[in-house]
């Protein structure tokens, strides 16, 4: 089996892990903000951050047959927050986003201060589906006075990346991989020619608390007051065994987003998607998710409307600590987004 | 009127326009609106705006009138030798599915392509269906649309995606009522068009934007971003509302063809309210005032709350059947709305906000 | 663990004026979508206090108060004016009438209880049918609403659309305070009491709100309009702290504690608290030896919610009374929790540094 990586292929897991494997549920995410900033301080036009917490990065100016484009990609995950911890040190906790209780039993979990810890159960009686009330963390303290974690103190789960060839699987791809999406999207359009990039003002947001309810898009999104703009997120897939039935699949391309739970796609924003993807021979393949939402939504419904859509990236195991993506698919969304938002915008 | 009603009434509902798609919609609103406006506006959310100019110097004081025109319908997920799996887009009742006729709308060509594609829903027969699936009613996950075209055909006209409508055709029914899909709410655009055809012939002070929203059933993306375009002095909204027939006798119902609604509730101010139904009395409009304890359900929902607030009030129009494709309207009541909705436009002076106070 | 009070709070207590205040409001029917008589007494109260008073198109009272002096930093405070109640909606056949509840309360609070019905406050009562006609089954069961009804005894009329509340009287039961809606009479009382002692280095911008019980409609829009730089949501929320019935485990989930102080919100269902808000709040509390708790991370919400969710962003925390029995005929508060939570947000206010945001 042939082993070779790429420069590319380096440079890419390199930043894959860095991002997955910081830990910054929603609220907190101060840590990975500034990786990021770090990361594209000398390749953004202008870099600020917002009340709620967003990394807005511009590049490029308008032009008179340019759009304001705005590319928001979130980089909070889920996580827990500790509501007490009792008497013999065991923390109980709420969580932060959509959490699975399956997902928890025996997994790791690293606090934003450093703590580490894993997940148990309360006895369940068989056949009974665990609750999260129904869970603890467990930091090995025992008692409330030992332990290195309090009421509020947030978590993430705790996963190495791991790349298996073809694929490669970590926690938060969900939504790290659009946050590396991004990144890679802005160096490509900061190495093309000046002539090459576009009339268009495009702001890649890096968004917070979207988790919790799309927050940190909403406002991002006022402040932006973008012409047209799209999200970049994972969506599930229906090709794992008795999976829902669901058109999304690893190895397929590029999801263009024709709606989730959150907001339908202005149908020209797919168009314009489509267009690009078959003018450059990009592989893509047409997602409906029932379930979810997104980025987009907050851009759609920003002041007076906005067309809005999203770029997915099709994930296996969602809000699981072992997501699953395809890096064939992940470089159809990088050259779809570069693509995209480098040229006039005929909507 | 200049436009006929009945005519219209079955044209908008005849047309696809599901939420998210409602081209077809505004296409028809087009050439109906034309006659009986100075300007029409396509907003950013696929919304239809049909402007009066107030009479007299500029500017205007500038009402709202929101009435949703998208469909509920399905939309393809997986495609299958040729059979088609969908989902729902708005609040379908899964349980009249089986034997429906549809229209799938197919842009595999490309959007500028498309084609209308006839099928039908259908129910697999139990033992295809998986052990753990139900005796009863079928989820949407088991259904699927057949179009009787060979797989390769249906592959090269449908993809993933795409928009299928309710084909049923509208019917006249006894004692003056209409029955067909989407008069949720597309009964309410053509009280709308009535209000919008008798006050082009009147000399009225505000600026009138008559407005048919988009995407009401699934996110409401018009309710929540045409306020901020226009930002109307006040709102009235007009939207269906559930009317006596069989399986529907609670509070919430009222006698079919018997008049209107006007809704007294969390979304509607208090002075509308009373300014509105007195004018329904002096009119001689049949109506009935509808309990709405909640938020919710309508337009109102996001066009009260819009920026800084904004006065609102609803409409109702009794129907029955509702979100299935043989909802049941009275014509009687559509008349009566538009024609509600229209004096009372006719009647506010310019200073009109100064009244509508909290007491 | 000793320390020396760095800062002084401000001398409060609940003296005559005080309880008097807060027995009006508590006593007032004001049901989500209609607030007019807690609106009555709040413009009453800010009246000659503030630089500026607006009822905005929902009904919220905004208040303005600029402070003095460079940099002050604009906050927004709210607490609303609405409490959990009932609709009338239809009037029976046998003259009793049908209501709904409005906002979220447990429909077995509602069994043999003393109602108040619309602005005139008629007197009603929830029965049940007497307990000598019932099976010992039909007792294990909790009557739904829509089932129950509202008395006023024969020939007595209120109208679809009233809001009705319990008959709760207000009543001081030694270092604790028992009352209907405290949830949020509290907020708007504090927010009175914070007019008239107002600190001079903030611009004030209190919104005494509507319908938040609705989810967070009026703070939307007010927040819309005052455009702050800080939000802070004044409300009550639960102590879930009785002991458990069974055994000696430990009670994990108490939310807050009665008596323990103010309870300043880390995460609740609509908000994740701004941190640097959350410490500054603390850190004023241990300065001026207040005690304080935190109100457990889960859900519910408040006017934050929306708030923070404002233009381009409103860093925005919420600080609450804990309260046994919320949205029941009888909650109970302790006396001293209310002094310090008005203590606490005087205090932080008053050391409110502009840096704050900086961070």
């Amino acid at each position: 089996m042939k082993n070779e990586k790429t420069l590319h292929d380096v440079e890419l897991m390199s930043l894959i892990q860095t991002l997955v494997e910081t830990p910054g549920p929603s609220g907190q995410e101060h840590i990975i903000r500034e990786k990021i900033k770090e990361m594209v301080k000398g390749i953004a036009d202008e870099i600020r951050t917002d009340a709620l917490g967003n990394l807005l990065c511009r590049m490029g100016n308008k032009k008179e047959n340019g759009k304001r484009i705005m590319v928001s990609a979130h980089i909070d995950e889920i996580g827990l927050m500790v509501i007490h911890v009792d008497e013999n040190g065991f923390a109980r906790f709420v969580p932060v986003g959509g959490i699975n209780p399956l997902t928890c039993i025996g997994g790791r979990v690293l606090f934003m201060n450093g703590a580490q810890g894993v997940i148990g159960a309360e006895r369940l009686d068989p056949g009974i589906m665990p609750k999260l009330e129904n869970l603890f963390i467990d930091t090995g303290a025992t008692s409330a006075a030992d332990s290195q974690v309090k009421i509020g103190d947030v978590c993430g789960f705790d996963r190495p990346m791991l790349d298996l060839g073809k694929r490669v699987s970590a926690k938060s791809m969900d939504d790290r991989i659009a946050a590396v999406i991004a990144i890679m999207a802005m160096r490509a359009l900061a190495k093309l020619p000046a002539s090459k990039r576009g009339p268009n003002e495009v702001l890649f947001v890096f968004s917070t608390q979207e988790e919790v309810g799309i927050r940190g898009a909403t406002t991002a999104a006022y402040v932006v007051d973008p012409e047209v703009g799209f999200a970049i997120d994972v969506t599930l897939t229906g090709d794992t065994p008795r999976a829902y039935k669901r058109p999304m699949a690893l190895g397929k391309g590029a999801c263009i987003k024709v709606r989730d739970s959150s907001f339908i796609a202005d149908t020209r924003v797919v168009d314009w998607m489509i267009n690009e993807a078959k003018s450059q021979g990009i592989p893509y393949q047409m997602e409906v998710l029932d379930a979810g939402g997104t980025d987009g939504r907050a851009i759609q419904m920003t002041r007076a409307g906005v067309p809005a859509g999203c770029i997915s990236l099709a994930c296996r195991y969602v809000h699981s600590p072992s997501e699953m993506v395809d890096k064939n698919d992940l470089d159809a969304c990088i050259k779809l987004t570069v693509g995209l938002v480098s040229k006039e915008v005929k909507l | 009127m200049t436009i006929e009603l009945v005519p219209h009434i079955k044209e908008l509902l005849s047309a696809a326009g599901l939420s998210g798609n409602e081209a077809p919609v505004r296409e028809i609103l087009q050439k109906a609106w034309k006659p009986i406006s100075d300007e029409l506006i396509t907003t950013n959310g696929g919304s239809f705006i049909a402007v009066q100019h107030g009479t007299g110097a500029a500017p205007h004081p500038k009402v709202l009138i929101a009435a949703h025109m998208d469909a509920i319908g399905l939309m393809v997920t997986t495609i299958e030798e040729g059979l088609l799996h969908f989902t729902q887009v708005g609040g379908v009742d899964q349980r009249i599915l089986p034997g429906q006729m549809v229209n799938v709308h197919g842009t595999a060509q490309g959007s500028d392509k498309a084609q209308d594609i006839p099928g039908m829903v259908v129910m697999p027969p139990a033992h295809l269906l998986p052990a753990d699936a139900p005796t009863g009613v079928l989820g949407l996950n088991h259904l699927f649309i057949d179009t009787g075209l060979e797989p390769k055909e249906v592959e090269r006209l449908v993809r993933v995606g795409d928009f299928v409508n309710f084909a049923q055709e509208p019917m006249e029914l006894a004692g003056e009522t209409i029955c067909g899909h989407t008069l949720d709410n597309r009964s309410s655009v053509a009280a709308l068009t009535v209000c919008l055809d008798i006050l082009s012939r009147r000399k009225h002070l505000w600026d009138v934007y008559g407005d048919a929203t988009a995407q009401e059933e699934v996110f409401g993306t018009g309710s929540i971003t045409d306020p901020v375009a226009v930002r109307p002095d006040l709102a009235i909204v007009v939207d269906v509302t559930f009317s006596k027939g069989p399986g529907g006798n609670g509070y919430r119902s009222c006698e079919i063809g018997k008049g209107i609604t006007i809704t007294t509730g969390p979304q509607d101010h208090p002075y509308l309210v009373k300014k509105l139904s007195k004018l329904a009395e002096a009119l001689d409009i049949p109506f009935s005032l509808e309990a709405a304890p909640g938020p919710g359900g309508t337009d109102a929902y996001s066009i009260q709350t819009a920026e800084s607030g904004i006065p609102t009030v609803e409409i109702g129009l009794p129907l029955r059947y509702m979100h299935t494709p043989v909802e049941l309207v009275s014509i009687k009541d559509i008349r009566r709305a538009g024609r509600l909705m229209a004096e009372f436009i006719d009647s506010l002076p310019e200073n009109f906000m100064n009244e509508v106070i909290w007491e | 663990m000793a320390t020396q009070n760095k800062v002084k709070s401000i001398n409060f207590s609940l003296g005559k004026k005080e309880i008097d205040l807060l027995t009006r409001l508590c006593n007032a029917v004001s049901v989500s979508g209609d607030e007019q008589k807690v609106r009555q007494i709040v413009l009453e109260e800010v009246k000659n206090l503030a630089d500026e008073v607006k009822t905005d198109a929902l009904g919220n009272v905004l208040v303005t108060k600029k402070g003095s002096g460079p940099n002050c930093l604009r906050v927004m405070l709210s607490g609303h004016m609405d409490e959990v109640g009932m609709m009338i909606v239809k009037e029976s056949e046998d003259g009793t009438y049908e209501f709904r509840v409005i906002g979220g309360i447990d429909p077995r609070q509602l069994v043999g209880k003393l109602v108040l019905v619309g602005r005139n406050l008629v007197p009603g009562v929830i029965g049940a049918k007497a307990i000598h006609m019932t099976t010992p089954e039909e007792r294990k069961v909790a009557i739904p609403v829509e089932q129950l009804r509202i008395d006023l005894g024969p020939g007595a009329k209120v109208a679809i659309g009233d809001r009705a509340t319990f008959a709760t009287k207000l009543a001081v039961l030694g270092p604790s305070i028992r009352s209907k809606a405290f949830d949020d009479r509290l907020g708007v009382f504090n927010l009175i009491q914070l007019l008239k002692h107002a600190p001079a280095n903030v611009d004030l911008f209190l919104a005494f709100t509507v319908q938040e019980e609705l989810g967070l409609r009026g703070a939307k829009v007010a927040a819309f309009s005052f455009d702050p730089q800080i939000g802070i949501a004044l409300d009550s929320t639960p102590a879930n702290d009785l002991p458990f019935f069974e055994g000696d485990e430990e009670n994990t989930h108490y939310n807050t504690h009665l008596g323990a102080g103010p309870a300043i919100y880390l995460m609740d269902g609509a908000t994740i608290g701004d941190r640097r808000l959350v410490n500054w709040l603390s850190e004023s509390a241990d300065a001026a030896g207040i005690p304080w708790q935190y109100r457990q991370p889960g859900t519910g919400g408040t006017d934050a919610g929306a708030i923070h969710k404002t233009r381009a962003g409103v860093p925005s925390v919420s600080v609450s009374v804990p309260q046994r029995y919320l949205h029941s005929a009888a909650g109970l508060v302790r006396k001293q929790d209310v002094v310090n939570t008005f203590k606490l947000i005087h205090t932080a206010l008053s050391r409110l540094d502009p840096s704050i945001l900086n961070s």
